[in-house]
């Protein structure tokens, strides 16, 4: 399950590790264009390849990370048009046409962390990790809505990403910390 | 994952051609069941035609003073939309009480009424279904069914039950107590389903979950005037507090005069193939008095013929005592 560690067969590519078995007739790789983190990148992909798996195995982009693979863990969770979604229930062919942020593009350019980044850092919001991109993306996503402003509604918000290390009260910490001072700011 | 191709139209007449052309395209707007049920070999189109394009968004007020929810509107933008919360809160409430936020930003209107059961044995392809696999026999009936039906279960006299697969969404208990229309077109033209009659029981084609015919869109879900929003609740009873399926839920809209109620709808969810409702049992209040009695009288009617299969029997009284608090709570509330 945790694709992390995997070694991929020798000798093939991404690509050919992808493919099926029986190819449907006239169902060729074609040409998809992503814009991830402001960079728009053209790759070569199946219909049937989700945008987890394009951002992971075609793109390189490794932060999102791939729990259970069917919309019930949150750790695949990024940004589509700043709006947060389990990137392993969607198809890459379907957001040729959006901004994706993934967990890669939170930080500024010049390095500096996002808020809730240094937040959850500061909380000491994680244990193993493995969750914490999809948390983070999410928590992000939260704060666009703005609907959440206390405890219960941060609880219920994340409620779709789960941390099996059970780091939820420093999650919970971390992200309640920036719901806080955003709201001091003039 | 099946191999498929792809289409992605931007007039409802092309997505029709994409539907007729190959018998087994399917539909896509957030694909949050499709693709799972995908992923686990359940469904395996070979064809995928998105809806996303098509010119079917937007919340707009229709002539009646009733509201039109877009089809490809997502779950989430109607729930937080500022008219649905104001004259629909009932909807509001039931949406946001379903899946996770991530989910629900991704869930269209239209892809959430053709949700199909979470029950395990129709996810497990190495046990016997009739949903999945007709004729195959039900692995539910004497298996393990905590979580599936108590209500519309029955057979005929020469066919025994098929199928105790419950109806999953928590939308649509809303949407059947709101008595919405849902609005689809096809090849020979457009029609409206009242809500009611979009969601079917088991029958003897539990393979069937709805009405629509092969080929037909769902284009948008209306609403009509009438939304209850001085006096409704959403109860939802669930294993945990929050991201899980209803084992039982409640939608109630009153209207009340004093103490006497002077309209009610009552929707079931988790308990039948299709969101329970029963005018009948609602029947039993207009006119009444909202007290506890009275509300344990519609119970008892809304329950009446129920059925256990052995571990989801506790429903039986779960989901009365879920309408009288529900009762209660929507008699209470006022926005």
């Amino acid at each position: 399950m945790i694709a992390e560690t995997r070694s991929k067969p020798a000798g093939r590519s991404p690509l050919q590790t992808a493919a099926p078995a029986k190819p449907l007739p006239g169902v060729e790789p074609g040409s998809v264009t992503l814009t991830v983190n402001g960079q728009a990148k053209t790759i070569q992909i199946a219909p049937w390849t989700t945008l987890l798996d394009a951002l992971r195995e075609y793109m390189n982009l490794t932060g999102t990370k791939k729990g259970c693979d069917h919309g019930q863990c949150g750790a695949c969770t990024v940004l589509v048009d700043g709006k947060r979604i389990n990137a392993c229930l969607t198809l890459a062919v379907m957001h040729d046409d959006h901004a994706i942020t993934t967990i890669e593009g939170l930080a500024s350019p010049d390095g500096g962390l996002h808020p809730v980044q240094q937040a959850f850092i500061d909380h000491d919001a994680f244990q193993c990790g493995y969750c914490t991109p999809g948390q983070i993306c999410s928590a992000v996503g939260m704060l666009h809505e703005g609907h959440a402003k206390n405890k219960a509604d941060v609880r219920e918000g994340m409620s779709g990403n789960i941390c099996r290390c059970g780091a939820y009260p420093h999650i919970v910490d971390a992200v309640l910390e920036v719901i806080n001072k955003a709201e001091k700011q003039p | 994952m099946n191999p498929f191709t792809y289409a992605r139209p931007d007039s409802v007449d092309s997505a029709l051609d994409e539907l007729k052309a190959q018998p087994n395209a399917r539909l896509i707007g957030g694909g949050t069941n499709l693709i799972d049920l995908m992923k686990e070999n359940i469904e395996h189109p070979t064809r995928l035609v998105d809806v996303n394009r098509l010119p079917l968004g937007g919340i707009s007020e229709l002539p009646d003073g009733g509201l039109r929810l877009g089809a490809t509107v997502t779950n989430a933008e109607t729930a937080y939309n500022a008219l649905v919360t104001a004259r629909y809160p009932l909807l509001s409430e039931t949406i946001l009480a379903g899946a996770s936020p991530q989910l629900r930003n991704m869930a269209t209107n239209g892809g959430n009424l053709f949700q199909r059961t979470r029950c395990y044995y129709f996810y497990d392809t190495a046990m016997p279904c009739n949903k999945r696999e007709p004729g195959s026999g039900c692995a539910a009936i004497g298996g393990y069914n905590r979580i599936h039906a108590i209500l519309g279960t029955e057979g005929s006299e020469n066919q025994p039950t098929a199928c105790i697969a419950t109806y999953p969404s928590d939308m649509a208990v809303a949407l059947a107590a709101l008595e919405a229309v849902v609005q689809v077109t096809g090849s020979n033209g457009e029609r409206s389903i009242a809500f009611a009659d979009f969601h079917r029981l088991p029958g003897n084609e539990p393979w069937r979950d709805n009405t629509l015919e092969p080929g037909e869109i769902v284009t948008s879900i209306d609403l009509p005037a009438k939304g209850f929003n001085q006096h409704h609740t959403y109860l939802k009873l669930r294993d945990r507090a929050s991201y899980a399926f209803a084992l039982v839920s409640v939608a109630v809209g009153l209207e009340m005069e004093g103490n006497s109620v002077t309209d009610a709808r009552i929707a079931l969810g988790g308990v039948a193939h299709k969101p329970w409702r029963k005018p009948e049992a609602e029947q039993l209040l207009i006119g009444r008095e909202a007290t506890p009695d009275n509300f344990r009288l519609v119970a008892e009617n809304l329950l009446a013929g129920a059925k256990g299969y052995g571990h989801n029997t506790f429903k039986i009284d779960l989901a009365k005592r879920a309408i009288i608090r529900a009762l209660g709570e929507a008699m209470r509330s006022k926005v």
